[in-house]
């Protein structure tokens, strides 16, 4: 009974734990990302997770529909290149004046970490924590910034995680590199200048570095594609028509930033008054598609969290019922032995009532003391395993992180099994013949 | 005190149809009246006992105590009235071996009148000569104590009658007199009524009643005839 309590307490825990720290995480601080066509699951996945393959991507000329006011423009005066209308402001920059848009590349990797490459109001303008209303704030350093006079384009902050696991302090160099196995590494290395206190959310497990580096690193330019086929015609070193200034490596050490038609985005991270709205307008495009984070992730938990925590607690169940079992035959057995203490409790006075109550209570007390002693293992083993977890996850667990009301059931459920263990015992005590047993 | 009038008990047979082994015009048992029963073996002594007691109900018959007839009372309140008016002393002790000499003794006061009088229990213990022993379990007492603290468990309701089914069988001859001592005395201090199964004639010498089965049962005395 122990085992099948602590058992179910420590699946509770999990289960606690899991959906705390989805919701932890789904509770992002902004209401949609956007991304191109495809799976709406793998785009929270990757956006929000860091997890799974990456998504393809959209245009930059797309993202700036979103920037808020005059952005648009202005993105286009700072940067360059090709732009249908430039004078005028982003189609969705009505919706959007209250709130923000973050772009965020992906791809690329640090290690076995996600590299982010994304502006620095990733860390400006979101705020973590269960009310969503904790800055984000560094261990050490600062955030990284457009551009620096010291490190140009390529400046780095680190999760917390990335930092202890890599051994990497301020003012290291990381270098991304294509795909997790790092088959390819970009010669351009990101220069540390912060790493983030600890939030228990999978920032902690990402590198972010600066955007407009990012789009400088070899390969990372969109390709140019056949107007008719949409086929790239990717443009490569050995390419001798490719104009040398134009290079990557060029741009860099001339700190020139990528031209808007050579960038694209992975997501856009939004947040609106508009969301709902924009988000059925954004679904009916054929490029593009808006999920909301909160949604996607409660609709996660609904489709494989709580199957699991279903199936995990069926077995818990299990173990409470062999349990039940166990205290049954050893009542039962022992029945045999305890026939004449009945019978005197009988001679002496106790009613067929009482000693049916009397080996009824015996089991209860059994499967209690058996749930008392699994209650006690499982929240201690969660209190052990507390610093580990929250390191994790950012949830913190305490002895006493009791799961209410699911906790509460225990009671009930182990008086009822010890009452359906107990019943046949019983039945036999109240039968005893007392004139035969004596 | 306790009136068995025409009390007859028989058993159903293996093979059939019924046999009868006890048949009791009258036996009278009055207040703090101390009294031997002997009889042969099989001869429905311990049978007499448990239909005084209600563990058993009489065929037929009436068995009034203090007026109440037992064996119109259903068998909740049989037990009830057994565990505030009588009390039992077994041939084999019958204590709880995983309770302590004074739990053995509050357990004969839990079915009685529901309270747990400590002092009671500790009184009594030490009239039996356990002061000492009050927390030992049977298995550390010897045989004479053990049969000590029965009998204290049996006083502990201040019982109007003891019933004592050969209460000195399995106690040594050293220990055979102390207890007979002890239950003459604590039923002629309390004016309990004591009826004592035994086969010991020297027993049964220091008993100014003495009645035989033999002349009680008229199932016996008629096979006797026979």
């Amino acid at each position: 009974m122990a085992l099948g309590v602590g058992l179910t307490v420590m699946v509770m825990s999990i289960s606690g734990v899991v959906t705390k720290s989805l919701e932890r995480n789904g509770n992002v601080g902004y209401n949609l990302i956007i991304g191109s066509k495809g799976s709406s699951t793998q785009l929270v996945f990757n956006s929000v997770y860091y997890l799974s393959s990456p998504v393809e991507n959209l245009k930059y000329s797309y993202f700036l529909e979103f920037l808020p006011g005059n952005g648009r423009q202005e993105q286009f005066a700072k940067l360059g290149g090709n732009l249908k209308d430039p004078e005028r402001s982003g189609k969705y920059a009505m919706f959007t004046s209250n709130g923000f848009v973050i772009p965020m590349c992906l791809g690329d990797y640090v290690g076995r970490f996600r590299a982010v490459a994304t502006t620095p109001d990733f860390f400006n303008l979101l705020k973590h924590g269960d009310r969503n209303e904790d800055p984000y704030t560094f261990r050490e350093g600062r955030n990284f910034v457009e551009e620096s006079p010291e490190h140009s384009f390529f400046e780095a902050v680190l999760g917390s995680e990335v930092a202890a696991e890599m051994e990497l302090k301020i003012g290291d160099t990381i270098q991304a590199s294509h795909g997790a196995s790092g088959d390819f590494v970009h010669e351009q290395g990101f220069t540390v200048v912060g790493i983030l206190d600890a939030t228990g959310t999978p920032n902690d497990r990402a590198a972010f570095i600066n955007m407009e580096g990012f789009y400088l690193l070899e390969d990372h330019a969109a390709p140019e594609r056949d107007e008719e086929s949409g086929l790239e015609k990717r443009v490569t070193k050995s390419d001798p028509s490719a104009p040398a200034e134009d290079s990557p490596a060029a741009m860099a050490s001339a700190r020139k930033r990528l031209p808007i038609d050579k960038r694209e985005v992975t997501a856009i991270l939004l947040r609106s008054d508009f969301a709902m709205g924009m988000q059925k307008q954004i679904n009916k495009t054929p490029s593009a598609q808006a999920v909301s984070p909160i949604q996607e992730i409660a609709s996660l938990l609904q489709m494989f969290i709580q199957p699991i925590q279903w199936a995990l607690l069926t077995l818990t169940l299990l173990v409470c019922v062999v349990s039940a079992v166990s205290i049954l035959v050893s009542i039962y057995n022992s029945m045999s032995e305890r026939t004449r203490d009945i019978a005197v409790m009988r001679a002496l006075g106790a009613s067929r009532d009482t000693v049916l109550i009397v080996i009824l209570f015996e089991a209860c007390i059994i499967a209690i003391v058996g749930g008392a002693i699994g209650w006690v293992g499982g929240h201690a083993l969660a209190a052990w395993a507390s610093p580990l977890v929250e390191a994790r996850t950012g949830v913190k667990l305490s002895f006493f992180s009791i799961h209410y009301p699911n906790e509460l059931w225990i009671i009930p459920s182990l008086i009822l099994t010890g009452i359906l263990a107990g019943i046949i015992p019983a039945l036999v005590a109240y039968r005893t013949d007392v004139s035969k047993s004596l | 005190m306790l009136l068995l009038k025409d009390v007859r008990k028989s058993y159903p047979q293996p093979t059939g149809g019924s046999v009868t082994i006890l048949n009791v015009p009258k036996l009278e048992i009055r207040s703090g009246e101390q009294i031997v029963l002997r009889g042969d073996s099989g001869s429905g002594k311990t049978t007499l006992l448990q239909i005084i007691s209600g563990i058993t109900r009489a065929d037929s018959g009436q068995v009034l105590f203090d007026g109440t007839d037992l064996t119109k009372l259903s068998e909740s309140a049989r037990d009830r009235f057994r565990a505030v008016k009588m009390g039992y002393v077994f041939q084999t002790f019958n204590l709880l071996p995983a309770f302590t000499a004074l739990e053995n003794v509050r357990l004969g006061m839990t079915f009685g009148r529901g309270k747990y009088r400590l002092d009671r229990a500790k009184s009594l213990l030490s009239q039996v000569g356990l002061d000492d022993r009050m927390h030992y379990r049977p298995s550390m007492l010897s045989v004479g104590q053990q049969q000590r603290v029965a009998v204290a468990r049996a006083l502990a309701n201040q019982p109007r009658l003891l019933l004592a089914d050969e209460p000195t069988a399995n106690v040594d001859p050293g220990n055979q007199q102390k207890i007979i001592d002890l239950l003459k005395e604590v039923c002629g201090k309390e004016s309990i009524a004591l009826l004592m199964v035994t086969h010991s004639d020297s027993i049964s010498q220091q008993f100014d009643r003495v009645e035989y089965l033999d002349q009680i049962n008229t199932v016996l005395t008629s096979e006797a005839r026979s």
